[in-house]
Order: C-alpha cells, then structure tokens, then sequence
C-alpha cells in the first residue's frame, strides 16, 4: 500500500500513463473472453428462454425475440407442468435420485475401506491390488456390458435400482479407491500410531479417524459421481431400460427426442430439468466440483 | 509372573472362543439374510413405490456399513494371529470382490464372446474383426471415431490453453466469471447438450420460420436454411462442435492451473530480450506446461474414444454418423448381435491399452 502510494507521489503521470496502456491493451483480450463467453452461454440460454415460452411461440419465433422483448412476449409455465405430469419426467426425476444417491453412497464406502488397507494393513498382493485397480480406472465399460447383462437376465437384476446401484459401483469403484487411496495414504503415520497405541482397533481408527479426515476427498469425489450417474445414459439404457415405471431423467430425455423430436415445448423444458441439478450443484459446489472433475477425469 | 498370567490369559482366550466364535458368526449371517430380504423385497415387491424406495435407500446406504461392520465382528472374535492376518481382507476384500465382478471377469468373458457368433454359441475366429475392418459401413464408422478423435482434443486443448492464458491478464472477478461461463458445460449431460444443440441446428424448409439460431443466421446472412445433421459427412463435425462446446472448460481449467505455474521471471526474461507476447506464448508457455497439455490431451482421448451419447441422442448413427462407442451399443443391444458387439468393445478396449499399461507401470515404479 505504502509503496504504491510513494511510487505514484513519484512519477504520476507516467503511472497514470501505463495505466491507460495496460487498458487499452487489455481490450482485445477482454474482448476476446466476452466473445467466446458469450458463445459458450447462448445455447444454453436458448434453451432456457424457450422452456418458459408456449409452444406456438417456439415454432413460429426465435427464441431471442422473446429475449429483446421480454415484457411483450408471451411466458409460461405450462410447458413444465406438462413435462413433469403427462411426459413424466416428475417420476424420471425420482427415480434419477433414487438411483444415484446410494449409486454414489455405497462405492464410496466400499473404496474408503479398500483404500484404507491399500494405505496401512500390511497383507500379501496388497501393492499387486493397487496397481490392479490403477489399470482397471481406464477401462471402457463397453467391456462389462454384455456379460454383465447377462448375469442380471438370469438373477433378474435387470430394470432394478440395486442393479443400477450395484453396476455403477462396479463402474466407478477404481477411481474412487484410487482417490482417496491418494488422501489416505497421505494422512501423517504418527496420528495413526497415537491411535494405535491407545488401542484403537483397526475399524474405530478407520470410522473414527480416518473417515472424517478424509471428507475433502471424499467431498470431491461423491461430487464427481453423483454427476457421473445423474447425467449417465448408457448405462441406464442397458441394465434399467426404458419401461414406463422405470425411466430416469437421461433415457426419458432422450426417449422424447425421439419420440417427439419437433415439440421444443417439451423437449426444452424436459431438457432444462435433468441439467437443473447438475447445474445447482456445480454452482454451489464449484471448487469441490472442479476438484472432482479434474480428479475424475481418468475414468474409464 | 509373567508366565502364569500368560497362560491363563490364553486359557481363557482359548475357552471363550468357540462361543464367541458362535456368535460372531450369527451377526453377519442375520445381516446377509436381511440384506438378501431387502434385495428381493426391491426386485419383486408390489408395494407402493414409495415404501421400495426407502427401504432401498435404507438398505443401499446403511447395508454396506453394516455389512463390514459385522464382518469385522466376526474377525475381532477369532485368536490374534489369525485376526490380524484376515482383518486386511476384511477391508479391502469387498472392493476386490466387486472388481472382479463386474470389471475384470466382464472383460475376460467380453474378450471371449468377441471371438463367437451372434448368440455366443459357436467359435467364429476373427469374423467379428474382420466385419469391423471390412464393412462398408464399418469403415464410415472407423472414420468417424477418427475425426472425432483428431478433432476434439485439437479444438479443446487449445481453445482451452487460449482462454487460460487471456483470462490470466484479467481482473481476478473477470478471471473467475469467464472461467465459470466456459467451465458450465461440463455439469450438463450429454443428452442434455444433445438436445440443445439439436434445437441449435433445427431446420424448417425455406419461407418458413426459423427458430433453429444457425438456421436464422443463416437466412439473416441472405443464405438458404440447411438441415445440418443430414449433409453428410459435414454433420460429423456439428456433432463433434457439441463435445468441443462441452470440454474446452475440462481442458481450460487444467491449463489454467499449469499457465499459472510458469514462472514470473521467465516471462519477463523473454519479454526483456524482446519478445512480443505471441512468441511468448510459444516459446515459453506452451514448452513449460507441454506436460499438462500431454495429460489433458490423453483424458479427452480416453473420453471421446467412448462417445456414446451425442450419437444417439443426435442421429441414432443415422446418415453415416456411427462411431465406434454407438455401433456397440447398437450390435449388441439392438441387433442381439453379442459377437460384433463384443469386439466392437474389444476395439476400445485395445484403444486405451497402451494408456492402462503405462499409468500401471508408473505406479509400480513409483511405490
């Protein structure tokens, strides 16, 4: 602060001079970011500002008419009402969380648990089981899914939400061990052995101990999943179906793109709803949402 | 003293531990009953939906917990040695299990059927491969995924390193703004940018209203509307602009962290000895953060290799814009041809080899 102040007590005129340089040098750059800004946001726009328009409306005007005139173009709700009762996609949204909240639950504890031995129990293969579960994060799951449905045929998993649960686990269990294998190996050893020595079992050390240490990870990764599973649609498609009761917000979506491809009523408000919850979540979370992105980026 | 206490000590761990034993054996037996209960309650159950969905949820978060927690009972009631040397198992034997299940058997099995016809009842050799390569329509599909391999990490990384480095000379408030706008796309799944952009190149025959933005540009440019997902095989590319539009943030805030990274003084060395700020950027920055781009590049790679959504959702893989991820699905779960579908996934699989193989050395080496 000080320095700044003597500095422009100084020379004044040359700061002030630099200062409109720099100014105006940053005009092409911040002109550039708001372009590419502005590219990267319209399509989203569109498809917010049509899904409160009536369908008439959206056929016969674009959407940014109704934007430059917001006070003169006809809104609406009616297309979300339609959406979420007649299109059901009010059940899709449902089952959507019904399915990925143990979806992102269970494989959470299950790699929290696996990681916790990788990092501190000594046991024969453990560096093997590491390596393993390395090599199996990159993995296409394309390689589970044929046999995979078959075992469900026959146990009659299909079109159930434990099956999805179980198959997203399955899926998403190397990065997660991988994960927090990364945080829970770096806990300092001495916390470990001052637990020890008070005679904390192995199992009090982990849910005492560990498992509230390691929430920022734990925090990024169930972030990363939950979004994985929400915004899943192959993996629905395969083992879930998309019979009538059993519809999530991704097969539903996509099952009226094809059934009604023409009516952007629908489609847009249907659209908007299954990216709402993303969205709310990346906004509200975004540093832990970013960590999880770029953590999760190796998923297979 | 010592000696004494000792074996009383171990008289009386020898003593109770058969009825220990007993009743350590009983818990986790009562929690898999009741697990498997609620597993066939949620499959076959009539009951009002809501009362299946609690009880799964019960069951789904709270089960597993109880599962290791009963597990563990059982191990802590055995003799030390063999506690300490099966509790590990405990832990980690459960991950180990599902692995096996679902990825590492899948992939053997998979493997195996890519090698057998239609149903996977016969031995077929290499048919299935040899439809892959050889297919007329298999080759459109080969090339797809080659386009959009090529093109999507090429636009992505350097769109992205480009925004890193222009948001870098912003006010940190316009920094984070700009990042958050281009960043945005990435939470939206991609059958939700399906359908955006769907309605981005929807088309009306000319004399009509536009409501498609690229069409209405278009016709305000004097040109005549295009039904974009048709011209083939220009409607690859409008696919692969969704999965460009979708990742520049992936790839920005990556880079944006390693931009970050370079140091100060170098920069200002170069520009010292004269450099203008583009050769900065190509002889500085992008040699400085060539690891990160490498890695980014990879991981969009990986992603791309397995698009699947954009296609369907898009085109269905109609007008010759099938890809490799899409012309699996649609072998094995729409035509039943298990084999084809199979070796399709096989494809991907060898695809990313080279990538599995390397990251597993480089922890061997590493611990």
């Amino acid at each position: 602060m000080s320095t700044s102040v003597s500095n422009t007590a100084a020379a004044p005129l040359t700061m002030q001079q630099k200062r409109i340089r720099a100014i105006l040098a940053g005009i092409p750059v911040r002109l550039t970011v708001l372009i590419l800004v502005v590219i990267w946001t319209v399509p989203t726009l569109g498809l917010l500002v049509s899904s409160f328009r009536p369908a008439a409306a959206i056929r016969n005007t674009g959407w940014w008419t109704a934007l430059f005139a917001p006070f003169t173009a006809d809104w609406t709700l009616a297309n979300y009402i339609q959406v979420i009762g007649a299109d059901r996609m009010g059940l899709a949204f449902s089952n959507s969380l019904l399915i990925t909240i143990p979806a992102t639950v269970i494989p959470i504890t299950i790699a929290a648990f696996a990681a916790f031995a990788l990092a501190w129990m000594e046991f024969p293969g453990r560096k093997f089981a590491f390596v393993i579960v390395v090599g199996l994060m990159v993995v296409p799951l394309q390689m589970s899914l044929i046999p995979v449905l078959r075992v469900y045929t026959d146990l009659r998993l299909n079109g159930t939400y434990l099956g999805m649960w179980l198959a997203h686990t399955g899926f998403g269990l190397p990065l997660a061990t991988y994960l927090l294998y990364g945080y829970i190996s770096s806990i300092p050893k001495e916390i470990l052995e001052s637990a020890h020595a008070d005679g904390a079992s192995p199992m009090l050390t982990f849910t005492r101990l560990i498992m509230p240490l390691s929430v920022p990870a734990v925090a990024s990764f169930a972030i990363f999943q939950f979004l994985w599973v929400w915004n899943d649609l192959l993996v629905a498609l395969v083992f879930l179906g998309t019979r009538s009761a059993n519809v999530i917000v991704t097969t539903r979506l996509a099952e009226l793109v094809g059934s009604r491809g023409q009516d952007w009523h629908v489609l847009t408000a249907g659209a908007f709803l299954t990216i709402i919850v993303p969205l709310i979540v990346f906004l509200s979370l975004q540093r832990f949402f970013v960590r999880g992105m770029m953590a999760g980026s190796v998923k297979g | 003293m010592s000696s004494v206490a000792k074996k009383d000590r171990a008289f009386e761990i020898f003593a109770a531990t058969p009825a220990r034993i007993l009743v350590a054996l009983i818990i986790p037996t009562i929690t898999f009953f009741v697990l498997l209960w609620s597993f066939n309650f949620m499959r076959d159950s009539r009951a009002p939906r809501i009362m299946v969905a609690i009880v799964a949820l019960i069951v789904g978060v709270g089960g597993v917990w109880a599962l290791y927690l009963a597990l563990n009972h059982l191990v802590t009631q055995m003799p030390m040695r063999i506690r300490d040397s099966l509790l590990p198992y405990v832990f980690v034997g459960p991950a180990l299990a599902v692995l096996t299940a679902y990825i590492v058997l899948p992939s053997l099995r998979t493997v195996t059927l890519s090698l057998m016809n239609r149903a996977g009842t016969e031995f077929v050799g290499l048919d299935n491969y040899i439809f892959a390569f050889t297919d007329p329509s298999m080759l459109i599909t080969l090339r797809n995924t080659f386009l959009w391999l090529i093109i999507v990490p090429a636009f992505t990384v350097s769109l992205g390193l480009l925004i890193a480095v222009l948001v870098d000379r912003m006010s940190e408030t316009g920094e984070k703004v700009a990042k958050t706008f281009i960043f945005l796309p990435l939470a939206i799944s991609f059958v939700g940018a399906s359908v955006i952009w769907r309605f981005i190149y929807f088309y009306q025959p000319p004399g009509m209203a536009q409501p498609g933005l690229l069409n209405a540009i278009v016709v305000a440019l004097g040109g005549s509307p295009q039904g974009w997902l048709t011209i083939r095989p220009w409607n690859n590319f409008f696919l692969i602009a969704i999965m460009i539009w979708l990742q520049t943030g992936f790839a920005m805030v990556i880079l944006s962290a390693a931009v970050k990274g370079v140091p100060g003084d170098l920069l200002d060395a170069a520009r010292i000895d004269g450099a203008g700020e583009i050769r900065v950027f190509f002889n500085v920055i992008i040699p400085y953060v060539s690891g990160t781009i490498l890695t980014v590049t990879t991981t969009i790679l990986i992603l791309v290799l397995k698009i699947f959504d954009v296609v369907f959702v898009m085109t269905s893989g109609q007008f010759q814009t099938g890809v490799v991820a899409f012309r699996m699905y649609q072998e094995a779960f729409i035509f039943r041809h298990f084999g084809r579908g199979a070796a399709l996934a096989t494809l991907l699989f060898i695809g990313v080899l080279p990538i599995m193989i390397r990251n597993m050395k480089s922890m061997k080496e590493r611990r």
